[in-house]
């Protein structure tokens, strides 16, 4: 058996600079330019199950992104880590996209690279942290999709596969080909090695356009976002200062009418009797 | 002469190696030292990053690399633990001879083992006399019925209770004029005879382990004799020279980024005076000058490192790098202390470490002054 294995990975803002993050007041997004990315963490965990399924069965691993160029490096890195091809997404055209329009551009893209039997992701990004993109790019792919991913077993084209959720977990039998959106705890990411490193300048990366995509353009980056920021603003965290003065007792009283002006339900703060002795 | 510059495929190995570092040395850097404990089961998960092995070319396990990339290891691992980079520095000093002189047998034997950190290696030349007076040397080996016997105390050195494999420099003659002929020989660790002696209680790089080796009528096959007999002290020498004093460099290009991050880490966060420490001048120039030793003793072992890859002669070079990186070390280790004022003086904070590992690396491939010997003896004829 031999799998065709595609993991969408994004890069994210490195949580070192998250000071350095601005929102642009226009376009209600995140400025990026100039801030280093990571491989979002999770990501690599999906990375590892794609690893580990190819090492277990045969077959080929992909990693997909749709991001600027830069990303290349993030993509060396994981090819670097045992992927045997990367895929850049990268256009203009992409820029602004909320998960609808990313789900749909990586969706064309994953049909573009090649055909698949698995594909993984993490269960969220560092940065959006929406989730919707797993759960969306399967429906444009019209492949079954489980989130939060704690284990999983192929056998044939079955995936035994359990997902975590609140209060448990529920057991699927999954056709392949599927999307499984994989929890942090699923493994431990592998390090990557210098014969790694050495072997990862050697593997395709392939960076494509939309013109190479078969979408509708329409569709594409910020025009195609239905999610439209509201607004955006800094909430104030100054802090104010009130002095109460008088005797003690007025003091307590004042400071009664302050707490239960804040909103705070004194009653429930069960205080007996004797305690207020 | 070419200014040194990393290659893309250099800054990745080092984004590997540190995220290694970070992940599997670094909390475990102050525990080591306090216990004096050479870590000897990370050798094997340094072997599967390619570390062990770094410049072992790939027929024989290793990542066939070179002598640039080894100094970024030893960078980044000396970071947080100079202690186990003076182990694994070692560990590279007692295969180098192997690759450069030993017969294809000899590397098919040791060098995969080796390279896989699944042995660990030590290069056993100090003796209780001295170790700068490398033609003094008394341990001898005689040949006798068509075998060698080795005899004599090996003294400070490193890896030496944890070593599998151990390359010995010994007395096997004498020339017309009268001095001492040196023969190499590999030595398995169990071969009869052969054993650790006392361990030493140094000052730094505890997470090492140094100390005496011995050799009592230890038997060997001719099959141990490693490049010629009588001319062993080129193979020694060029060990200590461009793989020895090029390790103790990169290790202490390790300790002054520590120095220098844990120094703006500190001033950052410590507020006083209602500000953060980092604005004051006194603090700022102490920040400077690490920064500057750091820079300084990167590109001087680097640069001697590319020499070395390059086939071009760098005794000199490293000499110059060995000498200025571990000096700065002290410096800057001291002068962080300086700049955390009590804290410097607290082992919950890593600077004290830093000295006590930057003082211990002067000895190490011979003493600063040895160094200089060797730097004035170039420039006067003119190198």
């Amino acid at each position: 058996m031999s799998l065709n294995i595609t993991v969408c990975i994004k890069p994210v803002p490195d949580p070192d600079y998250y000071d350095k993050i601005t929102i642009d007041p226009v376009k209600k997004t995140i400025t990026r330019a100039g801030i280093p990315t990571i491989i979002n963490p999770v990501d690599k965990n999906a990375v590892e199950a794609a690893l580990q399924v190819k090492e277990k069965l045969g077959g080929k691993v992909v990693v997909i992104t749709m991001a600027p160029p830069n990303a290349e490096e993030n993509l060396r890195e994981l090819l670097a880590m045992g992927a045997d091809e990367a895929v850049l997404l990268t256009d203009r055209a992409f820029a602004g996209a909320d998960t609808l329009a990313t789900s749909y551009a990586l969706a064309a893209g994953l049909k573009k690279s090649g055909p698949f039997d698995l594909v993984f992701t993490g269960t969220e990004s560092a940065d959006g942290a929406t989730s919707q993109v797993p759960a969306q790019l399967a429906e444009w792919l019209d492949i079954p999709h489980l989130w939060n991913v704690q284990e999983f077993e192929v056998e044939d084209h079955t995936l035994k596969a359990k997902m975590s959720m609140e209060n448990g977990y529920i057991n699927y039998l999954v056709q392949m080909p599927a999307l499984l959106a994989v929890k942090r705890s699923i493994n431990k990411p592998r390090y990557t090695t210098v014969m790694g490193v050495m072997k990862a300048k050697k593997k395709p990366l392939t960076v494509l356009t939309a013109a190479d995509l078969d979408v509708e353009p329409e569709r594409l980056g910020l025009q195609g976002s239905p999610t439209k920021a509201g607004d955006i603003f800094t909430p104030s965290l100054a802090r104010k200062g009130q002095q109460l003065t008088g005797e003690t007792e007025e003091i307590v009283e004042q400071l009664i009418q302050v707490l239960r002006g804040a909103g705070l339900n004194l009653e429930s703060l069960n205080v007996n009797e004797a305690g207020r002795e | 002469m070419g200014f040194f510059q990393f290659t893309e495929e250099q800054e990745m190995l080092r984004k590997a190696v540190r995220e290694f570092v970070e992940a599997e040395i670094a909390p475990h850097a102050a525990e080591w030292d306090e216990k004096h404990y050479c870590p000897v089961e990370l050798f094997p998960k340094m072997g599967e990053m390619g570390i062990t092995g770094i410049f072992v070319p790939e027929e024989y396990g290793g990542a066939g690399l070179g002598h640039v990339e080894r100094a970024i290891c030893l960078e980044e691992i000396s970071r947080y633990s100079a202690g186990l980079g003076i182990a694994l520095m070692t560990h590279h000093l007692g295969i180098a001879p192997i690759l450069y002189f030993g017969t294809d047998e000899q590397k098919q034997k040791y060098l995969p083992d080796l390279a896989a950190g699944k042995k660990i290696c030590g290069l056993s030349v100090t003796e209780p006399g001295g170790g700068s007076d490398f033609m003094g040397l008394k341990a001898t080996g005689e040949f006798k019925d068509g075998q060698w016997v080795i005899n004599g105390r090996k003294c400070f050195i490193t890896n030496a209770s944890v070593a599998d494999v151990d390359i010995w420099a010994v007395v096997t003659g004498q020339d017309e004029k009268g001095r001492a002929l040196m023969t190499v020989f590999i030595i398995d660790k169990d071969t009869p005879g052969h054993a650790p002696g006392r361990e030493e209680n140094k000052i730094g790089l505890n997470g090492s382990s140094t100390g005496d080796v011995i050799c009592n009528d230890v038997v060997l096959g001719e099959e141990a004799v490693l490049g010629e007999v009588n001319k062993g002290a080129k193979i020694a020498l060029s060990a200590i020279q461009e793989i020895g004093r090029a390790g103790m460099a990169a290790i202490s290009v390790g300790i002054l980024r520590g120095c220098l991050e844990e120094g703006v880490k500190f001033s950052n966060e410590r507020i006083l005076y209602g500000k953060p420490l980092n604005r004051l001048q006194a603090i700022q120039f102490i920040i400077a000058e690490n920064r500057v030793a750091y820079e300084a003793a990167k590109l001087l072992t680097y640069h001697a490192a590319s020499l070395k890859d390059a086939g071009k002669p760098c005794a000199n070079e490293f000499s110059m790098a060995k000498l200025f990186a571990t000096e700065a070390a002290i410096e800057a280790a001291k002068k962080t202390i300086d700049l955390m004022g009590g804290y410097g003086c607290i082992n919950e904070y890593p600077v004290g470490r830093f000295l006590r590992d930057a003082i211990a690396t002067i000895p190490a491939g011979g003493t600063s002054h040895i160094q200089k010997i060797i730097i004035a003896g170039n420039a006067i004829r003119g190198n």
